[in-house]
């Protein structure tokens, strides 16, 4: 046992409005700058659709994440000679056309511009060249599936469906669609870190934040085609990568990160997870129907008492676990079990979790009306959204996965609707929870966490025991007297 | 006197400021410390570029430092006429790809908008004097045949005597004059390394051969050590 904590989210997908605020709130804080303009560390998705960069879900033109060989586990990439031989020139390296060339509008000219007959127009210019351009991308252009004949229908998950069910998923007046939103998934195996040829890319052993030392990389690019969420980004003005960093000087400072403070939906949920370093590498070794429950089973319960000591043992400090024990990630991922990885079949063990979308799937029935007791699961069968898609994108092709958190959300609806509109029997909404094997008490729990919490609850954001970290480099009261001046560096004579 | 400033001074010079500078940098700005690739805005010309340019100049390089360090074993490899033959051939055909390459690369520069925007007044420095280098040597390779064979009584030595901090600079005093451009470009190059993208020579990542995948990062381990 070598228990080691991770900062973790939950993504409520139901609650999404498809905003974008998490998108601006991050843009504000971290990549508003030449050179990371394309960059979004947080941005959120039209599904189906392609996504940023486009169709960056298909691996067989990135070639992220891991495979197997055999009995072994290998990138996707290549192996560790084959990716230093592809080092003057990465054969899957996106461009930046596959994101979209940044551009911004010569609004002066709107004040500038001489009299004339025409009123005077702001030219969209690139943020590159400087040069006038035609914008043909942008990080959302497919939003709310708006030229969905060249984007949805070309999503890598919705070209894998049968015919019948893209067929379905199309049908006019029928479309569907749901949000995802995506940060870093700080992955427990992750490819970037595996891939890095500097070994600039690291993950934080207290908290599990995957970072790129920005002093060690040197643009040698790998990380970017080894992510299979495309969550490394290329600074193509500094030459080093970038990604999502979690906000950890936010949440050293007791803050909830920037996406998850300013979500409108309040769809973002965080906490800390225990889980076994040592069985990193069998998990992502299983079958692509067996990772999504592997990876839930790797998380440990950080009420029990075996756990607990083994978790001191391996060095967790007493505030996390006791952190861990308010994990709201915890209920929804382990507890309650309805939130689920996305690909997990890239075998990264991404930590970062989506509750799947419940309102596209029901609202299929009686063209439109929710049909919510009785045969509530034939509903499920023939969801307006196929099951099929959602378990290519959740469960590695898993049905069944998805199939029981569906039950589970369903249960939940239709106690809520026994209790507050009382038009369904109690013993319906009892029937309903012994199918979706939830108990009467946990529905409750998943009602009140997705709907009436607090940010306190929703977020609990662990301590991050800086002292500690100051303490291993140097006197914590010297550092008190030396920093705060805005620099890095101490004041004091250095030559 | 010119020869005794640009052959017996210059090279001083030059890994002067290379170990100079460079350690300087290294220390103070290691955040520049980068390949700064632009494969990002421009990915298929760079292919045709990069890949030849890199894989030929390495080989040309190491036949350059073996001749230079091993003279003699050098001249064993070449007594025989037909492995003489296969060598100037080959080191020819390096020759040739690394100057396409190069042309190829500046074209790409200086055609594409993008990978022009990211262009400094060094970037271009740096592949003037490497076009500079590659061309001196092909055509060093053409007309005064047999250079592998005459680098050992004159480049070698000389290097040699750089390194013994003895400088004979008469070893290239009657060499052509492309010669000694060939020479002194050499040591130029060597003088833009730390000031240059060229930095990226240094950091060649074989420590990734040995490693494992995964990087943990303690400060609870820094703390216990």
């Amino acid at each position: 046992m070598n228990i080691r904590a991770q900062v973790s989210s939950v993504f409520h997908l139901d609650k999404c409005i498809g905003c974008h605020t998490c998108s601006i709130a991050c843009k504000n804080l971290w990549t508003d700058r030449k050179g990371a303009e394309y960059m979004w560390w947080n941005n959120v998705e039209t599904k189906p659709g392609t996504g940023y960069p486009t169709k960056w879900e298909d691996q067989e033109q990135y070639k992220g994440g891991w495979e197997m060989q055999g009995d072994t586990l290998q990138l996707k990439v290549g192996g560790r000679g084959s990716t230093l031989g592809k080092i003057f020139h990465n054969p899957n390296l996106p461009t930046m056309d596959d994101y979209y060339e940044p551009f911004t509008f010569r609004y002066d000219d709107l004040t500038s511009a001489p009299a004339g007959k025409d009123q005077p127009t702001a030219r969209p210019v690139s943020m590159v060249t400087g040069k006038p351009m035609k914008i043909e991308a942008g990080p959302n252009w497919d939003d709310d599936l708006s030229g969905s004949n060249i984007y949805a229908a070309n999503d890598p998950g919705v070209v894998k469906l049968t015919e019948e069910e893209q067929r379905q998923l199309f049908a006019i007046e029928k479309m569907v669609f749901f949000h995802l939103p995506r940060i870093c998934n700080h992955c427990l195996n992750a490819g970037c870190v595996a891939s890095c040829p500097s070994g600039a890319i690291y993950k934080r052993g207290e908290d599990g934040i995957v970072l790129i030392n920005q002093d060690k990389c040197r643009g040698w690019r790998m990380c970017v085609s080894a992510c299979p969420y495309k969550k490394t980004y290329y600074g193509w003005t500094t030459g080093k990568s970038e990604k999502c960093i979690l906000c950890y000087p936010r949440q050293e400072a007791g803050e909830a990160p920037a996406c998850f403070h300013s979500c409108v939906g309040r769809i973002r949920y965080l906490g800390v997870l225990l889980y076994d370093a040592d069985r990193i590498e069998s998990v992502a070794k299983q079958d692509d129907k067996d990772l999504a429950a592997a990876q839930r089973e790797i998380i440990l319960n950080p009420f029990d008492p075996q756990v607990i000591a083994d978790a001191k043992k391996s060095g967790v400090p007493e505030q996390v676990i006791k952190s861990a024990q308010k994990s709201p990630v915890y209920k929804f991922v382990k507890e309650w079990g309805i939130a689920l990885p996305l690909h997990p079949e890239f075998r990264t063990l991404p930590m970062l979790f989506y509750v799947p979308p419940l309102l596209p799937v029901m609202s299929m029935d009686n063209q439109g009306k929710q049909k919510m007791a009785d045969d509530f699961f034939t509903t499920l069968e023939q969801a307006r959204l196929p099951m099929q898609y959602l378990a290519g994108l959740f469960a590695g092709g898993n049905e069944e996965e998805v199939k029981a958190v569906y039950r589970k959300l369903i249960a939940v609806r239709i106690q809520r609707r026994s209790v507050t509109v009382g038009d369904i029997p109690a013993e319906e909404a009892t029937k309903a929870c012994d199918i979706a094997q939830v108990s009467s008490e946990a529905v409750d729990a998943i009602y009140r966490m997705t709907t009436l919490t607090r940010i306190k609850e929703r977020i609990v954001v662990p301590p991050m025991l800086r002292e500690q970290a100051i303490e291993a480099g140097m006197d914590p009261e010297q550092h008190k007297q030396e920093m705060g001046f805005g620099s890095r560096r101490p004041p004091k004579r250095r030559w | 006197m010119t020869d005794m400033i640009l052959f017996g001074v210059f090279p001083y010079v030059a890994v002067a400021l290379m170990v100079g500078v460079g350690i300087y940098r290294y220390c103070v700005d290691r955040y520049s410390w980068s390949s700064q690739s632009s494969q990002f805005l421009e990915s298929r010309v760079l292919f045709w570029g990069s890949v030849p340019w890199h894989y030929a100049i390495l080989i040309i390089l190491l036949a350059h430092f073996l001749a230079f360090l091993v003279p003699s074993g050098w001249g064993v490899v070449l007594g025989n006429p037909l492995r003489l033959y296969i060598l100037e051939v080959t080191g020819l055909a390096l020759g040739i790809s690394t100057l396409i390459a190069v042309t190829l690369l500046i074209f790409r520069r200086s055609l594409n908008a993008r990978v022009s925007a990211v262009t400094s007044a060094v970037d271009w420095l740096v592949l003037a004097a490497l076009l500079l280098q590659v061309a001196t040597g092909v055509y060093i390779a053409f007309t005064l045949r047999w250079g592998s064979v005459w680098y050992l009584h004159t480049a070698s030595p000389w290097l040699w005597s750089l390194l013994k901090l003895d400088p004979q600079v008469h070893y290239l005093a009657a060499l052509p004059t492309v010669v000694k451009l060939h020479a002194f470009n050499a040591f130029f190059i060597v003088a833009l390394f730390p000031f240059s993208r060229l930095v990226h020579v240094v950091s060649v990542p074989l420590t990734y051969l040995a490693r494992p995948y995964q990087v943990v990062v303690w400060y609870r381990e820094r703390r216990a050590g």
